[in-house]
C-alpha cells in the first residue's frame, strides 16, 4: 500500500512549469564559523512540487530556515517572485505570502485549534478568513471537530495538520514544509503527503518540500535536489532521481 | 486519541487494609521519633556554673512520633477513600469552577466598591483606617502590579525578575516632578507611565535575543542597576535618604485638609483623615481596573494573540510573519507603564519615597503573585495578591500567638517560611497555579474553557 496511485498522476503529469519563483544562487549560511550551506543553487518554479532530501546534518533544515531569513546567509542572493530576500527579516519574509511550516510542527500548544488557525491567518489581516477556515476545515475534517481543544492536546499526525493548516491560512504563494512526516505512521504520511498533492493539483500551490522521506517525498514531486554536506550534489526530475541507484543505495536502501 | 493525563484509578476497587496501614504507620512514627531523638528528646542546657547538663524530654518526642502516626494514618484513610472515575474533570472544568469563574469578578468588583463604607460602618473611622489602608490599598497595589508583570509574564512568557524598577521608576518620577517643578498628581501620572514604559523600551532593547534564565538574570540586574542608581546618584535622588514631602493627592484639585477650601469643607463633611484614604482606595482601584481592561481589551486583538504566541513559540511566530521584536517590546512597554502608574500611586499615598521600597525582594513578591495565580489568569493573580499580601497583614494581627510562644514572637518574622511552604505546597498540588485555565481569546461557536490539566508540562 504505497500513495503511489494517488500521486501518479502530479509526478508523471509532464505539465509546463512556470517562471522562476523562487531562486537560490550560490548561498553560504555560517553557524558561527562553521559553514552550513556551501553554495546552494535551488530553483522552485510557480505550480511546482520541489523536495530536498539528504541525511542527517546536510543542511535542509538550514536551507529552509535560511529562506526564511533566520540564519540569514553569509553569501549568495535568494530573489522570490523578482524580489531579492536575501536581506529581509523574517517577518517580512512572511509578508511576501511564503509560509512556512517549521520543523517539529511549531504550534502553539496553550492555545486551540482555531486560535492558532486565526495566528495563521494574521498576516494577511483576516481578508477572507471565514472562507480559509472552510477550505482548511474541508482539507482536514479532524481539525473542524478539534477546533476548541488544545493544540498541545492534539495527536503527532494532527498537530502537523494544524501546522500545515495554519501556513495555508494565510493563502500562500510558496508553502515551505520541513519534515512533515517526521515522528509520523505511514498511513498518517500518506494522508498528509496526499493533501500536499491535492494542493498542488488543483490550486496550483508550489510547494518546497524538506524531507527525509526520501521516497515518499520524491514520488510525490516534480523535481528533487539531494543534498549532501551542505551542497547540492544531484538534482533532477523526482521520478528521475528516485531511479538512480546512487540515491537508492544512499537514501532508499533498507525500506522507507 | 489523544487523553494524556487521564488519571489511573490506583487503589480504587481494593478494600482498606487497616493492618498494613498500622504497620505503615507505626514505621513512619518509628523514624520520626529516630529523628526527633537526637533534635527533641535531648537538649543540652547551661546549668550556673556554665557546664553543659543534658536535658531530656521524652514527652516531646513521644508528641512528634504520635503526630507523625496520626498524620499518616491519616493520609492512607484519605488515598484509600472510595472515588468514581472522573474522566470529564480532566476534559472540562467542573460546573462549580465554571459558575465561580462566572461570579468571581462582578462579585469581588462589587465588593471592593462597597469595602471602605462597610468597613467604616462597621469599625468606625479609626478602626477602618487599617482595613482600607493595609489592607485595601496595599493589597490592591500588588493586583495591579501583578496584573502589569502579568502581561510581560503571564502572556508574552518573558520571565522579568526586575519589575520593581519600573515601579521605582514611576515613584521616583511622580516625586521628583511633583517637588521640584510643582506638577499635580494628575498630571505625572501619566507623565511617570510613559517614562516607566520608555524605561521599559531601554531593557527591552538587549534583551530582544535572551529568553528563559538568560532574560531572568538581565533583568535581575537591571533591577538592581536602577536601585543602586538611585541610592548613589544623591544629586538626583537624594540617595537613601529619599525624597520626602511629596505633596499628597488632590480630589481633583481639591485638597484634603480641615478649613476653607478643603474637601471636607467643600461637601460638607465633619473633616476626617479618613476621606483621604478612602479616595486612595478608590484611585488604585480605578488604576487596578484600567489594567485589566486593557489587558482583556488587548488580549483579544491582534498585539494580544502574538503575545500569547510568542509565549508559546517563537520561531512559529516569526514565519507566521509577527514581528517579534516589536511584539515583546509592546509587552515590555506596556507591562513597566502600568509598573509606573502603580509607583506613582505609592508616592502620592507614602509621600516619601527611597531606595529601600525598591529592592529585589519586591520583584520577587510580585512575580510570586503572578506565578501562583496562574500565568496568564487574571482573577488568579488577583486572588493570590489577597492571599498573599493580606496574609503577611494577617500575620501581624496574631497577637495572641505572643501567649503561646513568648512575647519575643513575631509572628511576622515568618513571613517567609510560610511563603516558602505555601509555594511548595502549591507546586505539588496546583503546578500551574490557583487558576490555570486559560479562557480562549477567540471562539469558534460557543465558549468553552479548556483545563489546563489537559496540557503537558513544559509546553507552557
Amino acid at each position: 500500500m504505497s500513495a503511489a496511485p494517488a500521486l501518479a498522476g502530479v509526478a508523471g503529469s509532464g505539465r509546463q512549469p512556470g517562471k522562476p519563483l523562487l531562486t537560490l544562487s550560490g548561498v553560504e549560511t555560517f553557524y558561527g564559523k562553521i559553514q552550513a550551506l556551501k553554495g546552494i543553487d535551488i530553483e522552485v518554479r510557480e505550480g511546482e512540487i520541489v523536495t530536498l532530501i539528504g541525511a542527517n546534518g546536510a543542511g535542509k533544515s538550514t536551507t529552509m530556515m535560511t529562506v526564511f531569513g533566520a540564519p540569514r546567509a553569509r553569501r549568495g542572493t535568494i530573489i522570490f517572485d523578482g524580489r531579492d530576500i536575501t536581506r529581509l527579516e523574517p517577518h517580512q519574509i512572511a509578508r511576501l505570502q511564503i509560509a512556512q511550516s517549521p520543523e517539529g510542527r511549531r504550534i502553539f500548544p496553550r492555545m486551540t485549534v482555531y486560535e492558532n488557525l486565526q495566528m495563521g491567518a494574521s498576516i494577511n489581516n483576516f481578508a477572507h478568513f471565514d472562507e480559509d477556515l472552510e477550505r482548511v476545515f474541508a482539507m482536514f475534517p479532524r481539525l473542524r471537530e478539534r477546533a476548541q481543544q488544545r493544540g498541545g492536546t492534539l495527536s503527532g499526525g494532527e498537530q502537523q495538520m494544524l501546522a500545515i493548516a495554519r501556513a495555508l491560512m494565510s493563502r500562500p504563494r510558496l508553502l515551505m514544509l520541513d519534515e512533515p512526516s517526521l515522528g509520523l505512521a505511514p498511513l498518517v504520511v500518506r494522508q498528509i503527503f496526499d493533501v500536499i498533492a491535492e494542493l498542488n493539483r488543483t490550486q496550483g500551490l508550489t510547494v518546497f518540500l524538506v524531507e527525509q522521506n526520501a521516497f515518499h517525498a520524491l514520488k510525490l514531486a516534480h523535481r528533487g535536489y539531494v543534498l549532501v554536506n551542505g551542497a547540492v550534489t544531484m538534482a533532477g526530475a523526482g521520478a528521475e532521481l528516485l531511479a538512480r541507484p546512487e540515491v537508492r543505495a544512499a537514501y532508499l536502501e533498507g525500506g522507507h | 486519541m489523544a487523553s494524556p493525563n487521564m488519571r489511573s484509578s490506583q487503589g480504587d476497587q481494593e478494600p482498606f487494609d487497616l493492618a498494613a496501614a498500622l504497620r505503615d504507620a507505626g514505621l513512619a512514627a518509628l523514624v520520626a521519633a529516630g529523628l526527633a531523638f537526637p533534635i527533641l528528646a535531648l537538649r543540652a542546657e547551661q546549668d550556673m556554673s556554665n557546664q553543659l547538663v543534658l536535658q531530656h524530654r521524652w514527652s516531646w518526642m513521644a508528641i512528634a512520633a504520635a503526630i507523625v502516626f496520626v498524620g499518616r494514618l491519616a493520609i492512607l484513610f484519605w488515598n484509600a477513600r472510595p472515588r468514581a472515575e472522573k474522566p470529564a474533570q480532566t476534559a472540562a472544568p467542573s460546573a462549580l469552577a465554571t459558575t465561580f469563574a462566572k461570579f468571581i469578578a462582578p462579585a469581588g468588583l462589587a465588593f471592593l466598591i462597597v469595602f471602605p463604607f462597610v468597613s467604616l460602618w462597621l469599625s468606625g473611622p479609626g478602626g477602618s483606617l487599617k482595613w482600607i489602608n493595609n489592607y485595601g490599598i496595599q493589597i490592591l497595589i500588588y493586583v495591579m502590579l501583578g496584573w502589569g508583570l502579568n502581561i510581560v509574564v503571564g502572556l508574552a512568557g518573558l520571565l522579568d525578575l526586575g519589575y520593581v524598577a519600573f515601579y521605582a521608576v514611576g515613584a521616583y518620577s511622580y516625586a521628583l516632578l511633583s517637588t521640584t517643578f510643582g506638577l499635580s498628581f494628575w498630571i505625572c501620572l501619566p507623565l511617570a507611565g510613559i517614562l516607566a514604559a520608555f524605561w521599559g523600551i531601554i531593557l527591552g532593547f538587549p534583551v530582544l535575543r535572551l529568553r528563559g534564565d538568560y532574560l531572568a538574570i538581565v533583568t535581575l540586574a537591571f533591577g538592581e542597576i536602577i536601585r543602586v542608581v538611585l541610592i548613589n546618584w544623591t544629586d538626583f535622588s537624594n540617595g537613601y535618604a529619599g525624597i520626602a514631602g511629596i505633596p499628597r493627592v488632590t480630589f481633583f484639585g481639591v485638597p484634603f485638609i480641615d478649613g476653607e477650601g478643603g474637601f471636607a469643607n467643600l461637601f460638607g463633611l465633619e473633616f476626617s483623615p479618613i476621606h483621604r484614604t478612602i479616595f486612595l482606595f478608590y484611585l488604585i482601584l480605578a488604576l487596578a481596573l484600567l489594567t485589566n481592561f486593557v489587558t482583556l481589551k488587548l488580549r483579544r486583538m491582534p498585539i494580544g494573540r502574538a503575545w500569547e504566541a510568542l509565549r508559546e513559540d517563537e520561531i512559529a511566530c516569526r514565519s507566521l510573519g509577527i514581528n517579534t521584536t516589536n511584539t515583546k517590546l509592546t509587552a515590555f512597554a506596556l507591562g513597566a507603564m502600568f509598573g509606573g502608574f502603580a509607583g506613582s500611586f505609592f508616592a502620592v499615598r507614602q509621600g516619601f519615597v527611597s531606595p529601600e521600597s525598591f529592592t529585589f525582594i519586591e520583584s520577587a513578591t510580585i512575580l510570586a503573585v503572578v506565578v501562583l495565580g496562574g500565568m496568564g489568569s487574571q482573577i488568579g493573580v488577583a486572588l493570590a495578591a489577597v492571599i498573599m499580601i493580606g496574609g503577611t497583614e494577617l500575620l501581624r494581627e496574631l497577637e495572641w500567638t505572643k501567649q503561646i510562644f513568648g512575647n519575643d514572637f513575631d509572628p511576622a518574622q515568618y513571613r517567609m517560611l510560610i511563603f516558602g511552604v505555601a509555594m511548595v505546597i502549591m507546586m505539588i498540588w496546583k503546578p500551574r497555579g490557583i487558576i490555570s485555565t486559560r479562557t480562549p481569546s477567540a471562539f469558534l461557536k460557543e465558549r468553552k474553557a479548556v483545563s489546563g490539566s489537559l496540557v503537558q508540562e513544559g509546553h507552557g
